[in-house]
């Protein structure tokens, strides 16, 4: 044969790899059924299991908290909304300070690696303490003490970071032909970089900062700390009052129900890519 | 029988009942120990003060520090007895085995915490006291309830001062909320709260020795509020130790002890006026 694979006599090729697909079908949905029954069997089975479930799975509590959750995580998405599009510009504005290539722009290189070492080097949350409560505790009047916007800064200023280095490797990717063509066409590199680079840079990384922007997703919780009673805040105040942990049950659904289609949204832009690129 | 059987058999009749009662005041709780012999205590990490001085339960300074100690000393345990643990309150409430015989960090009893551990009977009862700044007062705050509706309100998460605030007070905007009352105080100093409830030990700390221009507003006396905050010792769920427990703290109450700890380690404020 000529690729080597033995195939039984009067069948086909064809038939031959449906028919074995068909058994991996069929071995794998056993396999699922019989790990999920085992789980399902033996979990409960544990000593504590009556415990565990009452503390961390009680219906009732779930029912009766999950409204107050709900408008809870309406705070998330908006502090979300106005993060995402501020990290993307600054993100790109820090990675196009690294890639300055001319030496009068030194400064900014070194500006910007030092934001990068520093903001992804710092955990998030004490970025948060130090500017939420440091910068208004300087002395701001009420109005520019609002823990919203010094609380966002802090997210804005930490993930654009891990966005800028994204940015960044998106940008060396672009083949160095690239930038040769564009200066033998006459192109400044103001130009190089609007019109050849950065588009290309820009739709090659879209997958990579999705995954950036999907962890954006939780992090906000992270402002809770400095006053505003987002999801996990109501999340914690409810497992306060009734000593359950099955709030927090719920605050993992509701996040998981925006989190997810995000992440199958990402899957679906790296296949795409995958299948441009050959 | 003669007189010498009979001083004999007095003196040992007296002796057995002598031993006899001492450890009858052990026994209630042997056998009922994470470890034989042993009490183990938890509070928070870390314990503030007035609750605990210098965050060292082990010298028995403080006010939750002195209650654990003589609630084990009247259960027959020596302070040489007593082992302190660390436990933060998802620690306390957590299915699993806790690491502790019982925990006391300003718990307070509510009949939804009470289906899921078990409290002791109450061995403090707080008020609760409003906490601004100066600036607050300059603008105009008041001790009356209208007064404070305006204000904006922060409070510890974690407390009981939440519902408070919402049921009581019922302010204009929705209160900010912050991991402990460390963060609350920080919030208030940086102009981002105007206010926030503490039991009245803790707020009289603050703004005596923490804030430079903290004023304690007023108090919600803990005798006149619909639903007062009792502190309880924690326990796990159907603990055997709750009756002895509960017994060593009604004994405490009885003599007195209790009243004269609480005068020892919490100021008395007989100067801060009633929210009306």
């Amino acid at each position: 044969m000529a690729d080597g694979v033995a195939t039984l006599p009067g069948i086909s090729r064809d038939a031959y790899n449906a028919r074995s697909k068909r058994r991996g079908l069929i071995v794998a949905s056993a396999s699922t059924i019989v790990v999920t029954t085992l789980i399902y069997q033996l979990v409960p089975r544990a000593p504590g299991w009556a415990r565990v479930k009452a503390s961390f799975f009680d219906r009732d509590v779930l029912i009766d908290t999950f409204p107050r959750l709900l408008d809870a995580f309406l705070i998330d998405i908006m502090i979300f909304a106005w993060c995402a599009p501020a990290i993307a510009i600054w993100g790109l504005v820090i990675a196009l300070c690294r890639d300055a290539r001319t030496p009068a722009l030194f400064p900014l290189r070194v500006f910007a690696t030092l934001y990068n070492d520093v903001f992804r080097g710092v955990p998030v949350i004490l970025v948060i303490y130090l500017i939420g409560f440091g910068i208004p505790g300087l002395g701001l009047s009420r109005t520019w003490s609002n823990p919203y916007i010094w609380g966002s800064l802090a997210l804005i200023l930490s993930y654009s970071a891990y966005v800028a280095e994204v940015y960044r490797a998106g940008i060396e990717s672009i083949h160095e032909s690239q930038r040769s063509a564009a200066k033998s066409l006459g192109l400044s590199h103001r130009h190089t970089m609007r019109y050849v680079i950065l588009p290309q840079a820009f739709r090659r990384v879209i997958p990579a900062n999705m995954n950036n922007f999907i962890s954006l997703q939780k992090d906000v919780a992270l402002v809770s700390f400095i006053g505003p009673v987002e999801l996990l805040r109501q999340a914690s105040v409810e497992k306060s009052l009734l000593a359950n942990f099955t709030p927090y049950i719920g605050a993992a659904i509701i996040f998981l129900s925006v989190t997810i289609p995000a992440t199958r949204f990402a899957d679906h832009l790296i296949a795409k890519q995958n299948r441009e690129r050959g | 029988m003669n007189r010498r059987n009979l001083t004999f058999a007095s003196i040992a009749v007296t002796s057995m009942l002598a031993t006899g009662t001492a450890r009858a005041a052990g026994e209630c709780a042997t056998g009922k120990t994470l470890e034989e012999g042993v009490l183990t205590v938890a509070t928070g990490n870390p314990a503030y003060f007035p609750w605990v001085i210098d965050n060292a339960p082990e010298a028995g300074r403080g006010f939750e520090a002195a209650v654990a100690y003589a609630v084990a000393a009247e259960m027959g345990f020596e302070a040489e007895q007593v082992t302190w643990t660390t436990s933060s309150f998802d620690q306390a409430i957590q299915p699993g085995q806790k690491n502790f015989d019982f925990n006391l960090q300003q718990f307070s009893i509510t009949e939804d915490r009470e289906k899921v551990v078990d409290f002791s009977v109450p061995y403090y009862t707080s008020a609760m006291a409003v906490v601004v700044r100066q600036q607050a007062i300059d603008a105009g705050a008041q001790p009356t309830l209208d007064s404070l509706k305006g204000l904006t309100w922060g409070a510890d998460a974690n407390t009981t001062a939440t519902p408070v605030i919402q049921s009581l007070i019922a302010p204009e905007r929705a209160p900010l909320l912050y991991d402990d009352t460390v963060d609350v105080i920080a919030a208030l100093s940086a102009n981002q709260i105007d206010a926030t409830l503490l039991d009245l030990p803790v707020a009289l700390y603050q703004t005596g020795a923490v804030m430079d221009d903290g004023v304690v507003l007023g108090q919600f006396p803990a005798d006149e509020s619909a639903s007062p905050d009792h502190f309880g010792l924690l326990m796990e769920e159907g603990n055997p130790i709750r009756e002895c427990v509960d017994a060593a703290l009604g004994a405490l109450e009885e003599s007195g002890r209790l009243a004269r700890i609480e005068a020892e380690w919490l100021q008395q404020a007989t100067d801060v006026p009633v929210i009306e």
